[in-house]
């Protein structure tokens, strides 16, 4: 935690001389094909991977917002898809459990120089990742709708379930809270944030055993459930996309989302009235407990273990051209929290460093995880539309992964 | 057609079929009788922005010689079939052990993966088919008395539903059904209901897809009915004119036992297509409310960060054996008719 915090507040002398170093831009051999996830910060990013590559670059990037589905298959292929993937602390391990990304190492040493040490992903000692930028759900709110009513700004979502409550009785909005609701990974990491939250364990300590239908997981749940009554009643399609299209008219007074989330929502268009109202705030805490209900992440870039040298190489130099910009952190400072050297944190990143100074937990990574989050996606909507008890719908979410835990042979 | 030249005749198609058709299902249900390998499991040292945690991460190297060992993975009979994301054996036994009513016993059963996703499947095979028929065919009578000049461009608009891709047309309407779009607004107008959701409800839900997969699958019906209504002999129905039958006489007594067969065959194919029922459910974000045997292959292929092939596997030849079953009493009929014609 210590180290985001040190790398966030003290600013770098930074030195854009890669002395004693290769420069990692400008590539000529080779073919740079990439997958990242879909959103602006990673287009932003994106834009200066371009750059970097240079014209003469044979330069492919891929978005989708599926690119957790795609990945496994498309980089198991020999030769793989895509010569490079986006990855965060979640979509790693999946990667990792077959071997489809190499150590980075002798390329870190080579094009590195400009890196800081934590931006280093090391795992069993070999570096597999270079992480880019720092990201966590945290609440956002609009500030004349809570003056006007004579709200606190909510730090428990006891408190945001108040003030939602009290917006809604005062006839301002009919839904005033919103967040990823929508079947599928993004309730799953609800739920996720929630339970850890409430100092939820997901595996009985080290086996591969589940550990969600306790005390814990129905607090959970049951806040969850408070939280939808609250949301537009079309919540269990509405991703974080969809969230933020509710923000922007004006239809939200409160949304737990993506810090991320910043570099469209407060970008020059749509309405700039209520861009103007919209603050952020850090991560509430629940039930009680002292740590922020959300989880840690870190995205960075990763190499397919099945590709040739040549493109690894050319794809990594553009890639970590990019991640050690110093412009690109301080031309776009509230895109999102960057791990880059020499960067000055915008207005937007106090939520993130928040929640890493309150010892919020990092998105586990387990390699069963991943099941573990596919039955969370599936088996929790019949709890939020009223059709089964929590403690039902917990016990479907250990059945679930027990079946498909046994399948992948982790059980 | 003597034997042998039939033999020829058909032996391309017959070779295709066997290399595109049936050896992916033979491999399919290879598949399904195994399970993956033991992942071997070490703990290791991992360190991030966050800090350095001790964590565990699956052996890549044990777990490949295990791998390169049996590279089909575990033997696992029918177990993945029995598990409980498809038949459930167990579960149903103990639910049928634990529970006092049918309806308790219904509920439990109705909750586990697959029979929720039969469920659908069924709903929409047999709530979608019936309507497909009959208004195909009362869009083709219809289409078949107009004026020559008007029946080229009607018949392109009316097959229009059919062309647009189905993901395309359910995203569409998706869209139109939302809260501020045009259908969604219109309904809550219309019901004075400011909080009416065509999505929030899985009621509403399974009656939008339902509505959506008519919509879609009627063009064919109607294409077929209209080719086959070009056949219908016009003396009979002349006859039948000058000996003053109406217009309703005529169809029910002449039209419609000449199509007959043809409205066989075109619940043949809706039943098999709409056993096959996937898109909409993306389209319409409906995952949540309403699956499919199809959408089940899916979520193990995709929707996974590792792709459970034996569960997909298992699902396919379960969704084979259903299809099967449900076109049984048709192709019996067929048969007989068949039969008896010769």
């Amino acid at each position: 935690m210590k180290k985001l915090i040190i790398a966030l507040l003290i600013s770098f002398a930074s030195t854009s001389v890669f002395a004693g170093s290769h420069s990692p831009c400008g590539v000529t051999s080779g073919s740079i094909n990439i997958l990242a996830n879909e959103f602006t910060t990673y287009r932003i990013f994106m834009d200066e991977v371009k750059s970097c590559a240079g014209p003469d670059a044979d330069f492919n990037v891929t978005h989708s917002v599926d690119h957790n589905k795609l990945q496994v298959a498309a980089l198991s292929a020999n030769p793989a898809e895509f010569s490079a993937k986006l990855v965060t602390n979640g979509s790693i391990t999946p990667l990792m459990n077959d071997g489809l990304i190499r150590p980075l190492d002798d390329l870190v040493a080579k094009y590195g120089s400009n890196l800081n040490d934590n931006q280093k992903i090391t795992i069993d000692g070999k570096i597999y990742a270079v992480a880019f930028m720092a990201n966590a759900q945290h609440l956002w709110y609009r500030e004349s709708i809570l003056n006007d009513l004579g709200i606190a700004v909510p730090s428990t979502y006891e408190e945001v379930i108040a003030a939602a409550e009290k917006i809604k009785a005062a006839g301002v909005m009919e839904n005033p809270y919103a967040g990823a609701f929508k079947s599928g990974w993004n309730l799953g990491q609800e739920f996720v944030n929630m339970y850890l939250g409430h100092g939820g364990e997901f595996f009985i300590s080290g086996t591969a055993q589940p550990n969600v239908n306790n005390e814990k997981g129905v607090a959970a749940l049951n806040v969850i459930k408070k939280l939808t009554e609250l949301s537009n009643p079309d919540f269990l399609t509405q991703d974080t996309n969809a969230v933020k299209e509710e923000w922007e008219s004006g239809n939200v007074a409160l949304m737990h989302i993506w810090n991320s989330g910043a570099a469209s929502l407060l970008d020059d268009e749509g309405d700039q009235n209520i861009k103007a109202d919209t603050r952020l705030a850090p991560s509430p805490t629940v039930g009680g407990g002292n740590k922020p209900a959300t989880t840690l992440w870190w995205d960075g870039i990763a190499i397919a273990t099945n590709t040739s040298d040549e493109n690894a190489e050319s794809s990594f130099r553009a890639l970590v051209g990019a991640a050690s910009s110093t412009d690109l952190a301080n031309n776009n400072p509230n895109a999102t929290v960057w791990l880059i050297k020499g960067y000055t944190p915008g207005d937007t990143a106090g939520p993130v460093v928040d929640a890493a100074s309150r010892g919020t937990t990092p998105y586990p990574s387990f390699p069963h995880m991943s099941l573990m989050h596919g039955a969370l996606s599936t088996e929790l909507v019949e709890f939020l539309q009223g059709n089964e008890s929590a403690e039902k719908a917990l016990a479907d979410v250990e059945a679930a992964y027990i079946a498909k835990a046994t399948e992948q042979g982790f059980l | 057609m003597p034997h042998r030249t039939f033999f020829w005749f058909i032996l391309p198609t017959a070779l295709a079929m066997i290399l595109f058709i049936g050896l992916p299902i033979v491999s399919s249900f290879f598949q399904s009788l195994h399970i993956e390998n033991e992942q071997v499991l070490m703990e290791v040292e991992n360190c991030d922005p966050f800090g350095c945690t001790t964590n565990v991460r699956v052996d890549v190297e044990a777990t490949e010689k295990i791998e390169a060992e049996n590279p089909l993975g575990r033997f696992n009979g029918f177990g993945t079939y029995t598990d409980r994301n498809h038949l459930a054996f167990d579960e149903i036994e103990e639910a049928w052990d634990n529970t006092s009513s049918i309806g308790e016993f219904k509920d439990i059963v109705l909750n586990l993966p697959f029979y929720k996703a039969l469920l659908f499947t069924l709903t929409f095979c047999f709530a979608v088919t019936p309507p497909v028929i009959v208004l195909g065919f009362i869009v083709a009578l219809s289409v078949n008395t107009l004026a020559k000049s008007l029946k080229g461009l009607i018949v392109f608009g009316t097959i229009l539903p059919m062309i647009v891709t189905p993901l395309i047309g359910s995203l569409v309407l998706f869209w139109m059904i939302d809260s501020q779009g045009i259908i969604g607004a219109s309904i809550q107008i219309l019901f004075d209901d400011p909080n009416l959701s065509l999505k929030a409800s899985s009621n509403l839900t399974w009656i939008t897809l339902i509505i959506y997969g008519i919509w879609h699958n009627t063009p064919f019906a109607f294409v077929v009915f209209y080719a086959a209504l070009q056949t219908v002999p016009q003396d009979p129905l002349e006859a039948a004119y000058i000996d003053g039958a109406t217009r309703f006489e005529r169809v029910r007594f002449i039209v419609i036992p000449h199509l007959y067969p043809v409205a066989t065959f075109i619940m043949l194919i809706c039943l098999m297509d709409n056993f096959r029922v996937f898109e909409p459910i993306i389209g319409f974000s409906a995952e949540g409310v309403a699956q499919s045997l199809s959408w089940m292959i899916y979520q193990d292929l995709r929707n996974e960060n590792k792709m459970l092939f034996g569960s997909a596997g298992a699902t396919s030849m379960l969704t084979i054996l259903g299809i099967a079953f449900l076109l049984t009493p048709v192709l019996i009929r067929t048969w007989k008719e068949f039969k008896t014609e010769r």
